[in-house]
């Protein structure tokens, strides 16, 4: 009888040492000096070796502040861009009457689902006919998509939460003489908040962990971003580079594991402070 | 009307709008249709995207697949090569068929362990213990860091001579091996590195399990069910929606492996092609030897075979999966 009860508890708690395990393995090793990281086969270094956070951080022409930087720029655009395209996507989709609406709901669904390599090629051929690959600012091709809601996850997102929210809210404004887009400023933005919160998240963490459009579009070292940069380590992976390798890999998880550790309390947060329970 | 016009000023925080009786009156015949153009208005960055972004260039890399074009070269170069993009790919390409078979694996073995780690995952946290809500955000976590370039980096070396993997071997006296240089195992490791992300199925399994009716438990319980025949009779059944969804999901995505491929074979599909995944066969083509007509064609294949591969997981679907509220 104990050893049942016990049973599930002791297979979650090594589960989870087996889960975390990288992890707790990568910090580890980003201490350790280029001959312990051959030969001390703990987890943990036996001296501590801060410098490899310094010698990544310039072991390339260009310093990995400017790398984070631009990941930086490129995800927050994307957030924004993503929140305001989508949210007015959604909207229309959720409750707005107009013609064809259940055939562009179909296609969207239909979007959802398809694959971003069958697109990334003529994508590519497109913007450059443009000339928005390479130039001062190559960012273009990886934003402008955002800004006209192709990432159909985060509308199909909203759609489903804004049919949580109760009709009589829109219905009461409307008759208090809102047009849809009083609706849309007042009522559905407002009370959207969660949804924006999630979608802000995900666009954040995904675009941050983005890598095969990023280096499709990236060719200029300044102009790298921090996934692209780190591939330049595997070319130069001498044993003496893998201890600044991992200590960059380490700083460039590190946004995403805060995001991590903010998100579920932000998100208990927003369902709490959103009013929609009551 | 004029008892509803009354109550507009206080109760809602909306802003009344600036010409109150006169509009509303007329506000009403006129609504649907100024609905019908806020509608399109709402959704235009939508269908601008839609076309521009999505349909234009659907419809133009269908052309360049029936080109030669290359990128570095002016249009006019660009030739009308008929079908011979095609023919090349299936009957002469040396790696084609090789992407091909090494993406059928890895989606193939990454799958279903995957959705089965998550699934089991699930069921032992489907019960409200102290510390769920932190063994279900440990577990989650990997899913949210394990698609990027540093993981995969850091997975790479921990299959590696030194890594940490191998360290754990040697305290069974068992002497590893450079598992990532390895042509036999290269994949498997990337495979492990997929089912590491089990989390995120797992989320929705465990959403799925919370709208299990307690009842057919209880009623299971009484005429004597072992726990096991409760999870085949009962668990499987009820969640087949979800798992159903989740099979969907995971499937379309390990065919579109490419980041941790990419990483370990430094962009080269290696060691002797074993985790040449289609996508990375096609970024080769396309963007180090700008055979960009080729990469179309392999791009229109490839969206063939994914909807070919979910149009028969819809098709079984029929045969496993139970609605239990009789829709559909």
């Amino acid at each position: 009888m104990t050893l049942q009860r016990l049973a599930r508890p002791l297979t979650l708690v090594l589960l989870s040492a087996v889960v975390l395990y990288p992890l707790v393995w990568m910090l580890g090793s980003s201490f350790k000096s280029p001959q312990e990281v051959l030969n001390n086969m703990s987890i943990l270094p036996n001296e501590w070796t801060p410098g490899n956070y310094a010698d990544g951080w310039s072991n390339f022409d260009v310093s990995f502040g400017r790398f984070f930087l631009n990941s930086a720029m490129v995800a927050g655009l994307t957030v924004v861009a993503n929140c305001i395209s989508c949210l007015l996507a959604a909207y229309a989709f959720a409750r707005l009457k107009f013609k064809l609406r259940g055939f562009w709901f179909a296609i969207m669904i239909g979007t959802l689902l398809l694959p971003g390599h069958v697109l990334i090629v003529p994508q590519f051929v497109m913007f450059k006919t443009f000339g928005w690959v390479g130039g001062d600012w190559p960012y273009a091709p990886l934003i402008v998509p955002q800004l006209l809601a192709t990432e159909a996850f985060f509308v199909f997102l909203m759609v489903q939460f804004m049919r949580g929210v109760p009709r009589e809210l829109d219905e009461a404004a409307t008759i208090d003489g809102c047009t849809p887009y009083g609706v849309f400023r007042h009522v559905i933005l407002p009370l959207s908040r969660p949804a924006l919160v999630s979608t802000a998240i995900f666009s954040f963490i995904w675009t941050w962990n983005d890598f095969f459009r990023q280096l499709v579009y990236l060719s200029d070292l300044e102009k790298y971003t921090a996934p692209v940069a780190l591939t330049l380590f595997i070319d130069s992976s001498g044993q003496s580079s893998v201890g600044p390798m991992f200590a960059m890999s380490v700083l460039s998880l590190a946004p995403v594991f805060l995001f991590f550790v903010a998100f579920q309390r932000m998100l208990v947060e927003g369902i709490n402070t959103s009013g929609l329970k009551g | 009307m004029s008892p509803v016009a009354t109550t507009t000023a206080q109760p809602t925080p909306t802003r009344p709008t600036a010409g109150p009786a006169a509009t509303k009156r007329r506000g009403r015949p006129a609504k649907q249709k100024s609905d019908g153009i806020a509608g399109y208005v709402f959704l235009s960055p939508w269908l601008l995207g839609l076309l521009t972004i999505t349909a234009i260039p659907m419809l133009m890399s269908l052309y360049l697949s029936f080109t030669n074009y290359d990128v570095l070269s002016d249009w006019e170069s660009m030739e009308w090569v008929g079908l011979e993009n095609y023919r090349y790919m299936f009957t002469e390409d040396p790696s084609f068929w090789h992407a091909v078979q090494t993406t059928l694996v890895f989606a193939l073995i990454a799958t279903p362990l995957k959705l089965a780690a998550a699934l089991g995952v699930a069921v032992l946290l489907n019960r409200s213990f102290k510390a769920s809500g932190l063994f279900r955000g440990l577990f989650y976590l990997p899913s949210l860091l394990g698609g990027s370039v540093a993981l995969a980096i850091v997975w790479v070396n921990m299959f590696n001579r030194d890594g940490a993997f191998n360290s754990f071997l040697s305290w069974f006296g068992i002497e590893g091996k450079a598992w990532v240089n390895d042509p036999d195992f290269a994949l498997g490791t990337l495979i492990l590195l997929a089912v590491w992300q089990f989390g995120a199925p797992m989320v929705i399994f465990l959403a799925g399990l919370k709208q299990v009716p307690g009842e057919l438990y209880e009623a299971a319980s009484v005429d004597g069910a072992s726990p096991f025949r409760k999870f085949i009779s009962i668990t499987l059944p009820m969640l087949s929606p979800v798992i159903f969804f989740n099979l969907v999901l995971e499937t379309i995505n390990g065919f579109q492996g490419f980041t941790s491929a990419f990483v370990l074979s430094n962009g080269t599909g290696g060691p002797v092609d074993s985790t040449l995944m289609y996508t990375l066969h096609l970024y080769i083509k396309g963007w180090n030897e700008y055979q960009m007509g080729y990469a179309s064609a392999m791009a229109w294949v490839f969206l063939l075979a994914i909807g070919l591969v979910t149009a028969v997981v819809f098709r079984t679907g029929k045969f496993w999966v139970h609605y239990s509220d009789g829709e559909d």
